[in-house]
């Protein structure tokens, strides 16, 4: 492999660095319309009256849209295949707003300061209705968020909106009550993870126009170009044909842009106009009306044996989806099925979930989807379990983690067994790195400081299983170049790349000589899009599967050329030879556009029957002042097995930006609501995410395991990551001044609230 | 109102309204590099320097800068090459969405700091936020552009 497990750079990297126009407010027509959108007050109101005739006068204003105006059929916004486990729960524009942040008005105009000035003359008078602010009460309370008629449930998943549930389900696996009775050591506790925000740099944003064939063209910064097309034509009610797909560079998604936050606002503007239009959120829009992750209170009842073998696990989640159900029903799988998977000697589990509705901003998918608040609640109740043992929480896991070829219990993806894991090296070499021994449990510092050390294990999935398409094509070029057109969604992870990577190997060619571009679902093939830690795995097979076929096609070509049976001759790259003679892959590709009727390019999608977890070691230090209870980690090691890392250095970063991310959940960023259901932290002021002050040292290895279903041996890195630095620094604090928080974030003042009251549980 | 302004070098006149931001004069002018990614001045994303000195475009009325000399990244291609392969030598430019205002404040600092330490790049640096890359990988893009700069230099003595 010359390119394949390689830190070679991005190929857009240059475009980034210099800061060229790429991105879609960059590329918008510059006469544009503006688009912006009244919001409700209100956590939950009916539209009782609706003036917009003086918005309607202000000069510049093209038009205003109401509930009256939009097409009456109800969709979801959450990036799915279809049918979408997600409820049809939203109308473009609706005369019940069920947060407060929900969409009232559309406002479209030649300048932002006309459409503001449009904005501030709406008059809306509204019912103000009693809200559902406290996930604790929304189930079977009398207000209902969605008491509409037409609300629907494409696919069984226990989900009622007369009871403000959008998913419910009990699984259990052996008797779970015997399990435990066998076990001399319980721990049964709740944890609650609270909404956060994803806050890539780039916020929602979205341009439309018109083409020449009629069709709205659609510019926008998402994970899942063709799941747009879909949602933006089920939302307009024309046909999705009538509608492309065009995704440039993306500042960022981190899985909020798995979900069409904006694209139907100006959709709906240009249709209507045919005037081309765009709506770039504001860092506010992007804080108080966007997809946050999904807040979870998971009560956790874990039981070891004298020997500290894990034998049951009875997980209980209360999920809040928010004011509509995107992701609802599917994040809170992830929760209960990859804590589980962690240990391989369970003999019982049960797994049960609501995940309910409520008058709060929607949640949707956050990197780690579900996964990180279950591995925060179950990692979090094995390391108590370590301390009621008296037991080395690394030793507990040793005992207890997978291996290659060992169980994965309640794992999805039919996927009964680990088939690569090197989990076990990875938590050897942390260790190692770490000299875990001689910081763990906690020192005091000279200046009077405690630092303690903590731990957790994760693992997620690669791509969902018999459902997420990759899919790839690849043509040779008059000049013996190759082009690489892929469905996913470069986010600035650097698939394009990696993919390039693969290309460029399985055709044994330079990566310059490999051209990859956006996305657009015109012409790109289908894939089912960046989420679900799906493309290295999904799209990168598909990769090699078209690569495959075209290495067939053009050898034949060149067969032919040569007047040889194909059987005789071999093809490197270079040449196909035969015989003692040759036809080099530049004679191939220009013979191939004359007189031609062998198409020199193939297109392949992939599909996986399993989802081969990637796994890591995650452990902390945490620095506290015992007098403040502020808190800092002073260090993170991290050892990664993502099977064959394609790019070790992208992998690298995304390991060291996911772990932050984690570090950000787990000491500051909460979403947080007035006792009127307002967000209170609605700008970058008050929702503080880390900045590099806040980042000790962070080291980051890779303990490669080789999946055999995984192009070149590789698995998926992306969400994997963000997973285990709540547990672990839980659990430093703990070990650092006894102090046991179970709900996020851990804040100074919980720590010095804990430590004033002696050192017990908050 | 009617200004002027030497933007990268080229000496330019706009129109602007009294309560323009020079962020979005410099957009509207072409210099697309210049993002905005909050609008309470937390993220660092619209750094430009105004006489040398880097400063948050998202919180300057344009009309400030009326006579003085304001830089892009879109002045700078050729220091941004440069550095910018350090970065992307290490996978850090990511998304790429924060990456100008982060490399004009990384020239600003280089100017103003002689081969500052680790902490002191930390320090420089805290306004410039980031959410892909967890700031490591661009800390050690800097180390390393700054020791290929040093030893350039020393190569210049011999």
């Amino acid at each position: 492999m010359k390119y394949v497990n390689h830190p070679v750079p991005k190929k857009d990297a240059m475009a980034l660095v210099t800061g060229k126009p790429v991105y879609t407010d960059d590329l918008a027509p510059k006469d544009c319309l503006v688009v912006k959108l009244l919001r409700s007050p209100h956590p939950n109101a009916w539209v009782r009256e609706i003036r917009t005739e003086a918005a309607k006068k202000v000069e510049g204003i093209v038009c205003v849209l109401t509930y009256q105006d939009v097409p009456d059929q109800r969709f979801t916004i959450a990036g799915q295949t279809y049918p979408e486990l997600s409820p049809y729960d939203r109308k473009i524009l609706d005369v019940h707003l069920r947060f407060a942040g929900d969409p009232v008005a559309i406002v479209a105009g030649e300048t932002e300061a006309a459409v503001d000035q449009a904005l501030a003359k709406i008059k809306v008078s509204y019912q103000v209705e009693k809200a559902v602010l406290d996930m604790h009460q929304a189930k079977d309370n009398p207000v209902l968020v969605h008491p509409e008629e037409d609300w629907e449930a494409k696919v069984p998943v226990g989900a009622d909106n007369k009871r403000n549930l959008a998913a419910s389900g009990d699984e259990i696996s052996g008797d779970v009550d015997a399990a435990f009775a066998d076990c001399a050591y319980v721990v049964d506790e709740t944890y609650h993870t609270k909404a956060n925000q994803q806050c890539m740099m780039e916020t929602f944003r979205t341009c439309c126009y018109m083409d020449c064939y009629g069709r709205l063209n659609v510019l926008t910064s998402t994970q899942i170009p063709f799941h747009v097309r879909r949602i933006v034509g089920r939302a307009l009610g024309i046909p999705s044909s009538k509608v492309r797909v065009i995704k440039p560079r993306i500042g960022g998604g981190f899985g909020a842009k798995q979900t069409a936050v904006c694209e139907v606002y100006p959709a709906l503007v240009t249709w209507i106009t045919g005037r081309p239009s765009k709506i770039v959120y504001s860092r506010y829009e992007s804080l108080i009306c966007a997809s946050p992750r999904h807040e979870m209170e998971v009560r956790v009842k874990a039981g070891a044996d004298q020997e500290g073998i894990v034998k049951a696990l009875d997980i209980k989640v209360l999920s809040n989806t928010g004011a509509y159900g995107d992701h609802g029903p599917t994040t809170v799988g992830l929760t209960g099925h990859k804590a589980l998977a962690l240990y391989r000697h369970l003999q019982a589990y049960h797994f049960s979930y609501d995940v309910v509705y409520t008058n709060v901003q929607a949640s949707g998918a956050y990197r780690g989807y579900g996964a990180t608040q279950g591995i925060f609640a179950v990692e979090s109740a094995i390391n108590e379990l370590a301390h009621q043992m008296g037991m080395d929480p690394v030793v507990l896991r040793e005992k207890n983690m997978p291996v290659e070829g060992g169980p994965l219990h309640g794992y999805d993806g039919n996927s009964p067994t680990a088939t690569s894991c090197s989990l076990d090296r990875c938590l050897k070499r942390a260790k190692e790195m770490f000299h875990w021994d001689e910081r763990y449990p906690s020192r005091v510092m000279p200046n009077g400081k405690i630092r303690g050390a903590g731990m957790a294990l994760a693992l997620q999935g690669s791509s969902i299983a018999c459902v997420d398409v990759g899919g790839a094509t690849v043509k040779l070029n008059e000049d013996g170049s190759y082009t690489l057109s892929l469905g996913c969604a470069d986010m600035g992870t650097g698939c394009d790349t990696i993919l390039s990577q693969m290309t460029a190997d399985c055709m044994d060619t330079e990566l310059d000589n490999v051209v990859v571009g956006a996305v657009d679902t015109d012409i790109s093939p289908y894939d089912s899009g960046s989420y679900a830690s799906a493309t290295t795995y999904a799209t990168g097979n598909a990769v090699l599967k078209a690569c495959s076929m075209l290495r067939e096609k053009i050898q034949a070509f060149g067969a032919g050329m040569l007047g040889l049976p194909v059987e005789d001759t071999m093809f490197d790259g270079v040449c196909v030879t035969g015989q003692g003679r040759q036809v080099s892959l530049a004679e191939i590709a220009v013979q191939a556009t004359c007189g031609n009727v062998q198409e020199l390019q193939a297109t392949a999608s992939f599909s996986s029957m399993i989802s081969p977890p990637p796994y890591m070691a995650g452990l902390a230090e945490v620095e506290i002042d015992p007098e403040t209870g502020s808190v800092e980690v002073t260090d993170y090691v991290a050892v990664v097995d993502c099977g064959t890392p394609v790019n070790p250095n992208l992998a690298r970063v995304q390991t060291e930006g996911g772990i932050v991310q984690g570090i950000g959940m787990a000491l500051t960023e909460e979403v947080q609501y007035t006792d009127t259901g307002r967000i209170r932290n609605n700008s970058f002021m008050q929702y503080k995410i880390p900045s590099r002050m806040d980042v000790g040292q962070i080291r980051v290895e890779f303990e490669s395991s080789y999946e055999q279903s995984g192009p070149f041996g590789a698995k998926s890195i992306g969400e994997l990551v963000i997973d285990t630095p709540c547990p672990a620094i839980a659990d430093a604090v703990y070990n650092a001044v006894g102090v046991r928080i179970r709900e996020l974030p851990i804040t100074p003042e919980k720590i010095a609230m804990g430590i004033a009251k002696g050192r017990q549980e908050v | 109102m009617k200004m002027d302004f030497w933007l990268n070098n080229v000496h330019r006149e706009a129109e602007v309204q009294p309560d323009t931001l020079l962020l979005d004069l410099l957009r509207q002018m072409g210099c697309f590099s210049v993002k905005r990614g909050c609008e309470t001045a937390n993220c660092g994303l619209c750094t430009v320097l105004l006489d040398g000195r880097p400063v948050l475009s998202c919180s300057m009325l344009a009309l400030r800068v009326q006579g003085k000399k304001v830089v892009t990244l879109e002045g700078m291609e050729k220091e941004a090459q440069e550095f910018g392969a350090f970065l992307a030598g290490e996978g850090a430019e990511q998304c790429g969405f924060c990456n100008p205002g982060f490399i004009m404040n990384v020239f600003a600092m280089l100017k103003e700091l002689q081969d500052p330490d680790e902490e002191q790049i930390r320090e420089y640096l805290a306004g410039n936020l980031c959410r892909c890359s967890g700031f490591v990988g661009q800390t050690r893009s800097i180390l390393k552009y700054l020791r290929y700069k040093q030893d350039r230099k020393g190569e210049y003595r011999e």
